[in-house]
């Protein structure tokens, strides 16, 4: 798939998405504008996925540790068909199986249950291990995001990732700088990121997370060692008024917001 | 079925645990085992030697165990997470509840040395909170074997079930209760015993101190049934509302607190159905002073003679 077409399906999704999380009244806006463009990227051009059969021993695993930006999710897998694409308007609603976190059990092409932070990256160092012990050929991607790092038990798993010598696992680091309530700065600076995992026996790339030109070759790279990516991002990247603003982490734009959220996103199509 | 049990042969379940996951890999070569350090006192190193690739040792690191248990039986594989009760059960809760519980992997948890094996080592490595913090997540069958041969019965079944599960192992010796060749059913509690009089409860290692007050209790004229319960959830409330009507009054032992475990969970199904006099004993809601896990069971007063006077006591409660 050409660039341009991945970036109109970005775009596509984020319309999707603000409509979602407008209409449902609650949602993380910020982190999944952030992440969209790297959900694209992965499900539209990446992933060896077959939507018809999410089960396959031979996919591809993709995990979104940050699953509080599940709508995100939830449109890609809509927009892949994994799910009905009118069911994204169930949203919250009860009983819907498209709660705030994605459910392994109801939503096809979950891999596991995500939510609480510092989870995805152990449960795919476990999936890309089983790759290992069962000569599997499918590769295991994860997202986190910059503020989730904090978490000790991502650390526990990048050192076993590097011992395993799992170079069939890329994580993905979000990296949008702002966590809940503030600036990763203002709280537990884990940044710079490269050291770090470079440290750890991980091999890193840096790259514009909302640049489709630079994630697709970077998600398409096969090294040696298991391999970081650290995404820098924009949270409520795509909308003017939302980018790099910590209250946009789970803030529901009102009405007027939402038609000039609309009407950005439609004049970059 | 009341013939005396012989005390003298002592097994560590643990030995019946390794032996049968070392039989079922070598007709399984998905199964795996996964453990925090802790080849020799998870009796890995049989394991270790035969299946050197399927032993994922992923280091002190428990919350990071749990999770790639859950991604390798993702993957295809089904794994054995093993590590000491009180850091598997205490250090992952999370992720047992998040990736394991919620998420429905095919992951066998296996604690190891739980309840007070550790004894002198102190509360920090007790795991008397294991029950209630596993039993109050849904599908997670919770089941504490009483020997090693329900202990083999367990594990072999466990490979068989398609779902999570938690075991809970001791390291402290136990005589043989049930016969050889016994099936594990998950749910189904085992009568060791017949009476009429009382009921005796427990599981793990509490069972063979249950069968051998029910021995006092009847010089003393008291027919005490016993009961085998080695699944706290889900539990067998037919056995319970049976043992309620049909003798009046249930005594629970565990080794574990009496808040949440085993005898919270028979005291529940009593109270909804058959309401009889209980007497729930364990560990009375304290951290334990120093000393080995017999001394403190005796010291909590599950000597067979103490149970058998506390059987006697609330018999005159009916």
């Amino acid at each position: 798939m050409e660039i341009s077409d991945l970036e109109r399906i970005a775009r596509d999704i984020r319309r999707r998405d603000i409509q979602a999380v407008y209409e449902a009244g609650a949602g993380h806006v910020g982190g999944e504008m952030s992440v969209i463009d790297l959900l694209a990227a992965l499900y539209f051009h990446v992933l060896r996925i077959w939507p018809d059969q999410p089960k396959h021993p031979d996919r591809d695993r993709f995990v979104l540790s940050k699953g509080h930006t599940a709508c995100a999710l939830y449109v890609v897998l809509a927009e892949r068909g994994f799910i009905p694409e009118d069911e994204i308007s169930t949203f919250l609603q009860p009983y819907s199986r498209l709660n705030g976190h994605p459910n392994c059990n109801k939503v096809p092409g979950v891999e596991t249950n995500t939510g609480p932070l510092g989870h995805g990256l152990p449960v795919a160092v476990g999936m890309a291990k089983a790759a290992k012990l069962s000569s599997a050929n499918y590769h295991t991607y994860v997202i986190t995001g910059d503020g989730e790092m904090q978490e000790g038990s991502n650390w526990e798993a990048i050192m076993a990732a590097a011992q395993f010598k799992l170079d069939n696992l890329t994580l993905i680091i979000d990296h949008n700088r702002f966590q809940q309530g503030a600036s990763l700065s203002e709280t537990n600076d884990v940044a710079p990121f490269r050291p770090k995992l470079e440290a750890f026996g991980w091999e890193v790339t840096e790259i514009n997370g909302n640049a489709m030109a630079e994630i697709v070759p970077a998600l398409e790279h096969r090294g040696g060692r298991p391999h970081c990516i650290v995404a820098h991002t924009n949270k409520g990247h795509g909308i003017s008024f939302m980018q790099d603003r910590v209250d946009w982490h789970h803030k529901v734009p009102s009405k007027e917001q939402y038609e000039l959220a609309l009407a950005e996103l439609s004049e970059a199509l | 079925m009341n013939a005396p049990v012989n005390t003298r042969k002592l097994y560590d379940c643990r030995d019946a645990f390794a032996a049968t996951l070392e039989r079922l890999a070598a007709e399984n070569e998905t199964i795996v085992a996964v453990c925090n350090d802790s080849v020799g006192s998870s009796k890995l190193n049989g394991f270790k030697a035969k299946f050197p690739d399927r032993l994922v040792n992923v280091g002190i690191a428990e919350q990071n165990m749990v999770g790639v248990g859950a991604g390798l039986a993702n993957g295809g594989r089904l794994p054995y997470v093993c590590g000491a009760a009180p850091f598997l059960t205490g250090r992952s809760l999370e992720q047992i509840k998040a990736d394991i519980a919620y998420s429905n992997a095919n992951v066998k948890l296996v604690g190891i040395s739980s309840g007070m094996a550790y004894g002198e080592l102190g509360p920090t490595h007790h795991s008397i909170e294991d029950f209630a913090w596993m039993r109050v997540l849904p599908n997670l069958p919770v089941i504490a074997p009483c020997d090693r041969i329900e202990t083999a019965a367990a594990v072999e079944w466990a490979a068989s079930y398609n779902g999570p599960c938690f075991l809970r192992l001791s390291r402290v010796g136990v005589p043989d209760l049930l016969p050889e060749g016994h099936r594990f059913e998950v749910g189904k509690a085992n009568l060791l015993r017949e009476g009429s009089d009382v009921t005796l409860i427990a599981n793990g290692t509490l069972t063979h101190r249950m069968v051998k007050a029910a021995e006092i209790l009847a010089e003393r004229g008291i027919k005490a049934r016993v009961l085998n319960m080695a699944t706290v959830r889900p539990i067998d409330e037919t056995a319970i509302i049976a043992a309620a009507n049909e003798t009046g009054a249930i005594v629970t032992a565990e080794e574990h607190s009496i808040f949440g475990g085993l005898g919270s969970a028979v005291a529940e199904v009593v109270v909804d159905n058959a309401p009889v006099p209980m007497k729930r004993l364990g560990v009375p809601g304290i951290f334990a002073p120093t000393g080995s896990a017999e001394f403190l069971l005796d010291e909590f007063g599950m000597a067979p003679a103490a149970i058998a006077d506390a059987a006697a006591t609330l018999i005159k409660r009916k």
